[in-house]
């Protein structure tokens, strides 16, 4: 199970460029979803005049399912300069991987919780570790495709774009780097040292 | 001394590599450091290579130290978290070691203890951040430390001939951003390769020493080739490495390649360092074949 909370708004917004798309995922609410927060949030930035269109649904890591759901939508995403998705890390990655070109943020932390977890297609991974970093990443979790979950950047052992670890596995940063790279947002990877917080999830944990 | 003095003075610093033996003994290891390693600037120690369990690193350095050379302590994050990584740096600059070389390390699956726990709560980025913590006297918590803080000479590397090159530069811009001052380079054998390197890698405006195996036969150089990342022989070396195998064994060639390397290199690298892999003897006329 998971619990996701909407990282600090100060945090999304200098993230943000231009127009945006909000897609809201409401897969896993049963459990927790920050509903009220985030509607506050689309409100300010239609205000703001900036939101080229929303759209609130579920089980967005399913890639047919997300298809399905955005058909209608696909004007209004092409208007859009973002995509913000208020989802777990999973749908996140699911729609960054459907709009490759696109700078698609992450609105949400996802903390993991324990007991039965959610029924996602297994093409994407979220570690649940409660401080997403796929805005710094292209929408490509370096925990989970990295071997050794590398927060700033690639180690020595590639090689031919392999991980040292898996000879057929992509190595993650290397997808990181030529996302970023084809995205022109390798500023990105400029950003402060990465410290992992390991407290966060056990923390939560003990709630 | 820390050796960032040296190429602060725009000296060429030469370095070498030694791995610690598995088992207690280090008298073969100083010996040889001794007779061949002495006239170099310092001298690597390696900390659980390849993911191969080892005696450590530091007692080796302090080993070294005793017998007057300067020991540059490789750390990795592959077998140690925050508090141990943080509590071996100061244990070092205790007693004395002032140069450090910082890696993420290989994952554990590569080496002898496959089912070993790979740590990696820090990497080579941020465990340089660290040390730099740790110079203004407080932990990466924030605590203070007690006392003078520890001073080093800190170092990394860098990969030149990946095929990852643009990924390496990112991470090499992140590792100065974190505070690396020198770095020290994987294996080169492609001297046009490591020159188009330079040219990117020179405004980031530290010391970059170049990495250099001597090759032991056609084998070994095409093992690398398949295994080893970051490290390409060209076809010609290793048809000069098998075209007379007496001479090749005998590490007339490889000497020859190395040299050749370094020649072609020198003007566009502050330094050299060889991993000379059990060939530690060969140092000495590698150095002197590039005219060093
Ligand atoms: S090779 Fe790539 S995926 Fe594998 S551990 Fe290194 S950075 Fe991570």
């Amino acid at each position: 199970m998971l619990i996701t909370e909407l990282k600090n708004k100060e945090v999304i917004q200098c993230q943000l460029r231009g127009k945006v798309f909000v897609l809201v995922c409401h897969g896993c609410k049963e459990v927790h979803f920050p509903e009220q927060e985030a509607e506050e949030l689309i409100q300010e930035l239609s205000a703001a005049g900036s939101v080229t269109g929303t759209l609130v649904t579920d089980y967005i890591c399913n890639p047919e399912i997300l298809t399905q759901r955005l058909q209608k939508h696909e004007a209004a995403i092409g208007d859009a300069d973002t995509l913000l998705v208020l989802s777990c890390g999973v749908g996140v990655q699911t729609a960054a991987d459907k709009y490759p070109g696109k700078r698609v943020i992450p609105g949400c932390d996802t903390y993991r919780l324990p007991g039965f977890q959610g029924v996602t297609p297994l093409q994407y991974d979220c570690q649940q570790c409660g401080e997403c970093y796929l805005n710094l990443t292209g929408g490509i979790c370096p925990l989970t495709a990295c071997s050794k979950s590398l927060v700033n950047g690639q180690c020595g052992g590639a090689k031919n774009g392999k991980c040292e670890v898996d000879p057929n596995m992509d190595c993650g940063w290397e997808r990181i780097q030529k996302r970023l790279e084809s995205l022109g947002r390798l500023d990105a990877l400029k950003c402060p040292v990465q410290l992992r917080n390991y407290a966060t999830d056990s923390e939560l944990d003990k709630e | 001394m820390r050796i960032t003095e040296l190429f602060d003075n725009g000296e060429f610093v030469v370095t070498a590599e030694v791995g610690p033996p598995k088992g207690i003994h280090v008298g073969h290891l100083v010996d040889e450091a001794k007779e061949y390693l002495s006239g170099i600037t310092a001298v690597n120690v390696t900390d659980n290579q390849s993911s191969v369990m080892r005696m450590g690193s530091l007692p080796t350095c302090v080993a070294l130290k005793n017998v007057g050379l300067t020991p540059i302590l490789q750390l990795t994050c592959r077998d140690r978290n925050r508090i141990a990584l943080q509590s071996e740096l100061l244990g070092a600059a205790m007693l004395g070691i002032e140069n450090i070389l910082c890696l993420t390390g290989d994952h554990t699956k590569m080496g002898d203890h496959p089912g070993a726990k790979p740590v990696f709560d820090l990497d080579s980025v941020s465990l340089l951040h660290t040390a730099c913590q740790l110079e203004k006297g407080v932990d990466l918590s924030g605590q203070a430390l007690v006392g003078e803080p520890p001073k080093f000479a800190k170092g990394a590397v860098v990969s030149p001939c990946s095929n990852s090159v643009d990924a390496q530069l990112v991470k090499m811009e992140r590792k100065v951003m974190a505070g690396a001052e020198y770095f020290q380079t994987q294996a080169v054998f492609d001297s046009e390769k490591f020159i188009r390197f330079m040219e990117k890698a020179k405004q980031f405006g530290k010391p970059v020493q170049l990495g250099v195996i001597i090759p032991k036969s056609a084998g070994m150089a095409k093992f690398m080739n398949n295994h080893v990342a970051g490290v390409h022989v060209p076809q010609r070396m290793i048809d000069a490495l098998a075209a007379d195998k007496e001479r090749a064994k005998a590490g007339i060639t490889g000497v020859e390649i190395a040299a050749q390397i370094i020649k072609e290199c020198r003007p566009y690298c502050q330094g050299v360092h060889i991993m000379a892999l059990g060939w530690e003897a060969k140092v000495p006329e590698v150095l002197k074949l590039a005219g060093i």
